[in-house]
């Protein structure tokens, strides 16, 4: 058994134990305990991964295993990693923990919670190991489906057209990238071989323009629905406020990563020519999700929707930034991805430790909590900052990357949407400021809340292990950075062969 | 006739004699234990199911009226195992009072249709495919009819043969039109002799007509739900899975090598029909409200996506399809299993009534779930391989349009799917279902679905076989 492989197989097993056990109470130690072995599993994986490239190995991916599935259309299980894949496997794992943790006191049908939500990590392991289009695929449909059982048991108020909205939108994206999928393989050897759905042998061909032209708009809006593209984003909102607590950390921190993943790995990196030729539509619509993201944050009053509106422009960011194809916003790209992935979730599992205890996430009814419950506030703030760029918070250093990538664009075009783009930053700190002044600061409007507990023990452990990550990536980008910037090199280096600027 | 003549038509020839036997067991089976007539004729049936793995000859009989292959044996091996698993869900409705008397009946009755469509699958030549499809049809509308003191299941009854009368009238204008202008009904020779000319296409037009009644293939489908509502729901599986299989069985076996000629021609009349047959099927079942209408709506639009494999004439598309009818026995028997269960412990069968079923019977709400899923294509079931092949096979000759429309279609279809699904895990419910279990011979076919439904999609190896069996036009 392969390292990679490993990523899967150890949530099966664990939701093979949890189905097995009698006794709920057991469920969320097993949950943490197979979570915990995945996390390590990931620290181990980095490690070899740094150790191997140490060692002078330029492979594109290591730890390549290939298993012959169907062979007749040539799938095959192929699993292989990357400096990116490993970052987005250790957040993955970052995420789910902190996961198990934040949703430690959900009582209603808890065996079946943590299935779902294992089974949904599971099909966001196996997306970001995989480099066969087919498994990439499979375990896509795969992390979407537990969503619409997590949103609509678990979920709050209006949480059944909720699921029901998520659930057909992703859908309806994984449909477009299906033929997307589909077009790319049979163009998959202009010249009469055989075809393939491996990723790096189809980087390898050319495949021809007129394909491009029609898949990668497919296969781009289909990876580009589950990373919040505008106007296909609609699902977001809605579904983040619904979501319990630990769905939506997994979903706005992980989930919608896959998108934007997707959209690099496999429509731009395989389609170079087409994105370069229709980046511009695409690079509109991502601006505009960035600025409306910001501006949608800022009208509303409920807690999750504003982190749901903010995870829009966030997001939108990491599409606007793969769409600028060069090194630097690349870079900027993938780290965004994964101090995004943190911090939201960050947010989301203090929202729901809030809500825990107020039982109310509209910050008019909340005030003066910073006196109360100190330690949850402390949090709040931190990932406030994150959010909004603080220099030493992970959040800086991937939208400066970002920034400093698409203003090196002589274009003048490029350079004007990158203005407008830079300016959600402050509109970021308005509603983030903003709700800090009045959630946390200020007298005490409420009278039930000054007795309220502050954090227990597994709420400090979800809540700890997301800041340690924020702030290790604010203070030290550089091991991450150099790590994504090796693997990006093959990809910058085929799109600049494709395209002359 | 020598040995080996009974050998190529062994599966037809040991159904026959399973049917007498039946009858055999009925006369001179004590009349206090007629309820074992069951286990005898689903052991029987059992081993005739292993029988037809066995390797067998191929070849050609009455002078090429009858035709045996490595591609056809396997059709009739996926329509045992379907026959089989229905078999075993009968069980415990023919348990029931009403039913005693007439058990033997049942199992004769859809015997006998099975023997039709065998031949019909094995047929070389027009008439022999006619014979098939009248005897697979016949019996199955008494079958319709045998809850008969039901005004609905009469109605079926009738609907049924009245239905299948006409199509069988447009299905022979269309042949006298072929016989007419090629001047023979052996498949080989209409193939050699089959040109562009209008009458020919003409004629094409009515046989299509007629086999799309029997698959229910929209705009003749309006029978459908009537008759699957109507019917005991043992008989509506068998109907929604087994004919409609065959019935797809034998049209893809005839289009590939009878008319490949006319391609263009088939290949328009596909591409339209297949996006009416799934949109609309879609559409209506959303509005349905009895499960076994509901089903019947989704076998209609299930229908409509199997078409993506025939437009092709691809091998790969053959494949495809002979792999989605398995899968696609798996999922709906699946699907049907608890809806039959259900029936048969409570009477229900509204959505309404399976409002927070996972609170009392958390296992079949689960195997309806995965049955549900792999219906509408979600990993990691059985469904999901079989619908990407049958895109890839559409795909293959650059019908990319077509699987654009089809996997939209799979949204909707994932929307009510998803409805049955939200009301037995999410909708709360005062007096759900209460618990009760089930007996063996329900349990066991479950498993067996279930098996399936998980099974056959990771197993790479029952695809490889089956598109190895394959041909493209």
């Amino acid at each position: 058994m392969d390292i990679l492989s490993l990523f899967v197989v150890i949530p099966v097993l664990t939701i093979t134990a949890i189905l097995l056990l009698k006794d709920t109470q057991q469920v969320r130690l097993i949950s943490a305990f197979g979570m915990g072995l995945q996390l390590l599993m990931a620290i181990s994986l980095v490690i070899l991964y740094l150790t191997a490239r140490h060692a002078g190995n330029n492979d594109e991916m290591l730890f390549v295993k290939d298993y012959l599935w169907f062979k007749s259309l040539n799938i095959h299980y192929t699993v292989g990693a990357d400096g990116i894949s490993v970052a987005m496997i250790t957040l993955t794992s970052l995420v789910v923990f902190a996961g198990i943790f934040a949703s430690w006191e959900v009582e209603f049908l808890r065996k079946e919670f943590f299935v779902s939500l294992i089974l949904l990590a599971t099909g966001v392991f196996g997306f970001f190991i995989s480099i066969d289009l087919f498994t990439m695929f499979l375990f896509y449909e795969l992390a979407v489906i537990p969503m619409y059982l997590l949103i609509g048991i678990w979920g709050t108020g209006p949480k059944e057209y909720s699921a029901m909205k998520l659930t057909l939108m992703l859908m309806g994206g994984s449909a477009l990238l299906l033929v997307g999928l589909l077009g790319i393989y049979f163009n998959s050897s202009p010249d009469g071989s055989r075809l393939t759905f491996n990723i790096l042998e189809i980087s390898k061909v050319v495949i021809p323009l007129p394909a491009q032209r029609i898949f990668f708009p497919l296969t781009f809006v289909g990876f580009g629905v589950l990373g919040a593209l505008f106007p296909f984003h609609t699902w977001s909102p809605d579904g983040h406020a619904s979501a319990p607590t630990a769905v939506s950390m997994l979903h706005a921190g992980v989930l919608m990563k896959l998108g934007g993943y997707g959209a690099f790995r496999v429509a731009i990196f395989l389609m170079p020519q087409a994105a370069h030729e229709l980046s511009w539509i695409f690079i509109i619509l991502t601006s505009i999700s960035v600025i409306y993201g910001a501006f949608g944050a800022i009208a509303q009053k409920d807690l999750k929707y504003i982190n749901a509106y903010s995870s829009v422009s966030h997001c939108g960011l990491v599409l606007f930034a793969v769409l600028m194809m060069n090194q630097t916003a690349m870079n900027g790209a993938i780290i965004q991805m994964i101090s995004h992935g943190l911090m939201t979730a960050l947010f989301f599992a203090l929202i729901g430790m809030l809500y825990g205890r107020t039982h109310t996430r509209m910050i008019n009814e909340m005030g003066g909590l910073m006196k109360i419950i100190p330690f949850l506030s402390v949090c709040y703030v931190i990932a406030g900052l994150a959010s909004l760029g603080l220099p030493g918070l992970s959040g800086f250093v991937a939208e400066m990357t970002i920034f400093v990538g698409a203003f090196q664009h002589p274009d003048l075009f490029y350079r004007i949407v990158t203005v407008l783009a830079v300016s959600s930053i402050v509109i970021t700190a308005v509603y983030i400021l903003r709700v800090i002044a009045i959630l946390l600061l200020g007298p005490t409007t409420n009278e039930h809340f000054e007795h309220l507990p502050d954090a227990k023990w597994f709420e400090k452990i979800s809540a700890v292990t997301l800041i340690g990550s924020v702030a290790a990536i604010g203070l030290a980008p550089f091991w991450l950075s150099a790590m994504i910037g090796t693997s990006l090199h093959p990809i910058i280096e085929k799109i600049l062969s494709l395209n002359p600027f | 006739m020598s040995s080996g003549t009974f050998l190529i038509m062994r599966h037809e020839l040991l159904l026959i004699a399973a049917a007498l036997l039946v009858l055999i067991a009925e006369i001179f089976w004590n009349p206090d234990k007629k309820g074992s007539i069951s286990l005898f004729s689903i052991i029987l049936f059992g081993v005739i199911t292993i029988i037809g793995f066995l390797p067998s000859p191929s070849g050609s009989l009455f002078g090429g009226m009858y035709v045996s292959t490595g591609t056809r044996l396997i059709m009739k091996n996926i329509l045992n195992i379907g026959v089989l698993l229905v078999f075993i869900q009968s069980v415990t409705w023919l348990k029931k009072e009403e039913n005693s008397e007439k058990i033997s009946e049942y199992f004769l009755l859809l015997l006998s249709t099975l023997v039709g469509m065998n031949f019909m699958i094995s047929a070389g030549h027009f008439l022999i495919f006619y014979i098939g499809i009248e005897l697979a049809t016949i019996p199955i509308a008494a079958l319709a009819a045998y809850d008969r003191f039901k005004n609905k299941s009469a109605e079926a009854g009738i609907k049924l043969i009245l239905s299948s009368a006409l199509s069988s009238g447009v299905l022979l204008y269309g042949l006298s039109m072929i016989y007419g202008t090629t001047g023979t009904l052996y498949f080989s020779e209409v193939a050699t002799h089959f040109g562009n000319t209008n009458l020919q296409t003409l004629g094409f037009i009515f046989f299509f007509a007629g086999m799309a009644f029997k698959i229910s293939i929209v705009p003749f489908h309006l029978w459908t739900a009537d008759v699957y509502e109507g019917s005991p729901v043992n008989i509506t599986s068998y109907l929604s899975v087994i004919s409609k299989g065959a019935a797809l069985f034998i049209l893809i076996i005839i289009l590939f090598t009878v008319f490949p000629i006319i391609i263009a021609t088939w290949q328009k009349t596909i591409f339209v029909t297949s996006i009416l047959t799934m949109t609309i099927g879609n559409l209506f079942a959303i509005r349905q409200q009895n499960l076994k209408r509901f089903l019947a709506f989704s076998s209609i639009s299930q229908a409509g996506y199997i078409l993506l494999g025939l437009i092709g004439g691809n091998q790969l598309g053959m494949a495809s399809v002979i792999y989605y009818i398995l899968v696609y026995i798996f999922s709906n028997l699946g699907a049907f299993g608890v809806v039959t269960a259900i029936s048969n412990a409570t009477g229900k069968e509204n959505i309404d009534d399976y409002n927070g079923l996972y609170h009392t019977n958390p296992k079949l709400s689960l195997i309806m779930t995965l049955a549900l899923f792999s219906l509408a294509g979600i990993p990691p079931v059985a469904g999901f391989f079989g619908k990407f092949f049958l895109f890839t096979a559409a795909a293959q000759k650059g019908f990319y349009l077509l699987v654009l429309i089809a996997v939209l279609n799979t949204i909707i279809s994932l929307f009510y799917y998803l409805l049955v699904v939200k009301a037995m895990f999410i909708n709360k419910n005062e007096t759900p279902i209460t618990m009760f279990k089930s007996d063996f011979s329900t349990r066991f076919a479950l498993g067996l679905c279930v098996i399936g439904i998980v099974v056959t999609g990771f197993a790479s190896i029952i695809f490889e076989v089956i598109r190895n069996l394959s041909f493209g036009v």
